[in-house]
């Protein structure tokens, strides 16, 4: 039983800590731009190599960077919204979509460029596991991103429920038409989305980054359970998209378990395409997600 | 470069363009004419160059089979498994959305790609496949073979070429275009939208299959990194993107264009001091991602756009029905 939670509940909780941070800019993006921003993982990469450097020349502790992750992250995405998505706008979004593929690749790219391809680590040497009650041993990595996404969740339920600019993302989510005739500023609401999903993003790179190492495709190797997770909690619902992260995490984790007999149920190898598999079955039974999301 | 390596140098890019051109055809004819976006090419890419590889490899322990067959019917048998693979994958999410098909269509890749990767006794993983053999082997030694197998990746992209615009003129490829430009409309009109999808779709596949072993045969071995999905997947979308989606001829030279780009910076960046070689690649992916941006943004049509063919009205026809 203590080995379950040690080795499968606490690290499925702390991996979809870091699929929701994801999840919960893609479904903003796709509810409130109306595109799949498959260069989201990209941007997570970006904040992880931007804490890096704050790392490497500060000296601080990798949580205590973050907000230069987060800062460069989010400029980032600005920029490429204003250059390379904000012209298309008013086509089909088929074409954003394309874009925003090669925003990944231009994002890579850059990264390779300016980092290298070699892995990097933000703390050098084995990390010791906590221990509780003598029967709890897990990683203070887990529990940090368990804290960081119980964090985010209150205030991004406190963000969309009681801030102006909360309730106008709902409303143009909802419904953009009749947002724009009610007169809100699209733009402004663009622009939150923008700075939310970006830091969000940054964050979960960052843990992604501290949980293996940090490398050009640590975001890109995220971005389909990332979508699984925004899929299964409905498109263009945050707190969905937080929950739909939880449980791709765990389902990820927990089917390696040896459950039937003593062998794991599912080869480690194959533990991702359990969440390609669970994206693809939602995606023909189920497409407006857990709570009842938008469709395109 | 002296001028035999320069030739040979020609030939190596023109095989490579012709299979690229391949896939570009098989592109067009999902997104061209059928306005399906797959995001997956590198998985039917995949099972194509393995099937073909598989069936006519020398036998040996490491991995299954090596039936030494002709290679013509290993390609026969590449495009009937991508083009069931194809079927599967269109069966199960045809129904879906651009977006949400592009989803799919990479996650069913992916799943693809950890089976080659983990599946040692059928792929022989990592280590990949050796003596993969092409065709008139033996008849031509060293490079020289190389001019024949140039030969014979071009008479095929001329044999998919017309295909293709056989197709695309038929009306077959005008019901496609119906149901691409105005769903509804063309449901309306009692056509079987998800049907056609489909056929599309398994074409599409079959032909990307067959570009999957033409590439296995030129390298003559496989191993999962050739179907790396940013060289296949990416690559492919750019270059149909820049020749002109929805134009046989466009994708050929989009095929053409593109990698041509990619081939003469390898040259120039090979020429730069060491410490910059190493990145050489990195600086040609970011010259192709901003070429995609500049090409969605002042030439969405592409260098050859599409033009559809003009109806012909039969004149006499119509005089006799009043």
């Amino acid at each position: 039983m203590m080995e379950f939670i040690n080795f499968y509940l606490i690290p499925g909780l702390a991996l979809g800590s870091i699929y929701a941070l994801g999840a919960i800019g893609i479904s903003m993006i796709f509810g409130i731009l109306r595109f799949a921003h498959f260069a989201h993982g990209d941007v997570m990469t970006l904040g992880a190599y931007g804490t890096l450097t704050a790392v490497w020349t500060l000296g601080l502790h990798p949580l205590l960077a973050l907000p230069v992750g987060i800062v460069f992250a989010v400029l980032s995405v600005l920029a490429v919204d204003k250059v390379f998505y904000k012209p298309l706008r008013e086509l089909p979004t088929i074409y954003t979509v394309i874009a925003s593929f090669g925003v990944a690749l231009i994002f890579r790219s850059l990264i390779q460029l300016v980092w290298g391809s070699q892995n990097e680590v933000f703390i050098r040497g084995v990390q010791k596991p906590v221990v509780l009650f003598d029967l709890l041993r897990v990683s203070l990595l887990h529990l940090e991103a368990i804290a960081i996404i119980v964090g985010v969740a209150i205030a991004l339920h406190y963000f969309l429920s009681r801030t102006q600019t909360g309730r106008s993302m709902r409303a143009v989510s909802d419904n953009a038409e009749l947002a724009r005739v009610a007169g809100l500023d699209t733009e402004k609401v663009v622009r939150a989305t923008w700075i939310i999903g970006g830091s969000l993003a940054a964050i979960a790179g960052v843990l992604a980054g501290l949980d293996t190492n940090i490398q050009p495709n640590l975001g890109w190797n995220l971005i389909l359970p990332m979508f699984a997770a925004a899929i299964l909690g409905g498109i263009g619902k945050p707190m969905g998209a937080l929950l739909g992260g939880m449980v791709i995490g765990l389902v990820e984790e927990l089917s390696s378990y040896p459950w039937l007999t003593d062998e794991p149920l599912i080869n480690p190898s194959y533990k991702t395409a359990t969440a390609f598999l669970m994206m693809v079955i939602l995606l023909i039974f189920r497409p407006q997600g857990l709570l009842k999301g938008r469709l395109f | 470069m002296d001028p035999v390596g320069l030739l040979f140098f020609l030939v190596g890019f023109l095989i490579m363009a012709g299979i690229y051109a391949i896939l570009c055809l098989a592109l067009n004819v999902q997104w061209g004419y059928g306005g399906l976006f797959n995001a997956g090419i590198a998985g039917f890419f995949a099972v194509g160059a393995y099937t073909s590889a598989l069936l006519t490899a020398a036998p040996a322990p490491t991995h299954l089979g090596g039936f030494e067959l002709p290679v013509l019917v290993g390609i026969i048998a590449a495009a009937v498994t991508a083009g069931l693979t194809g079927w599967a994958v269109a069966k199960i999410c045809i129904r879906l959305k651009s977006d949400y098909l592009a989803m799919a269509s990479i996650g069913i890749a992916e799943i693809l790609r950890m089976v080659i990767v983990n599946e040692d006794w059928l792929t022989n993983g990592s280590l990949g496949i050796t003596n993969i053999p092409r065709p008139f082997d033996g008849l031509l030694q060293g490079r020289e073979a190389d001019i024949l197998f140039l030969a014979f990746v071009w008479v095929i992209v001329a044999i998919v070429y017309l295909v293709c615009n056989r197709l695309y003129d038929s009306p077959w490829g005008r019901t496609l275009r119906a149901v691409r430009d105005n769903e509804d409309a063309a449901r309306a009109v009692g056509k079987d939208v998800d049907s056609f999808r489909l056929q599309t779709f398994v074409i599409g596949a079959a032909l990307m299959g067959v570009a999957g072993a033409l590439s296995a045969h030129y390298f003559r071995f496989l191993s999962p990194e050739a179907t790396e999905p940013l060289l296949i997947t990416f690559l492919v979308w750019v270059m149909l993107m820049a020749g002109g989606s929805g134009n046989n001829k466009g994708a050929i030279i989009g095929a053409l264009s593109v990698w041509a780009i990619w081939s003469l910076t390898e040259i120039v960046t090979n020429r730069l001091p060491a410490e910059f070689a190493t990145r050489s690649s990195y600086i040609r992916m970011l010259l192709i991602g901003l070429l995609l941006q500049f090409v969605l943004q002042k030439y969405r049509s592409g260098l050859l756009p599409e033009r559809s063919p003009g109806i012909a009205f039969d004149k006499d026809k119509d005089k006799t029905h009043g």
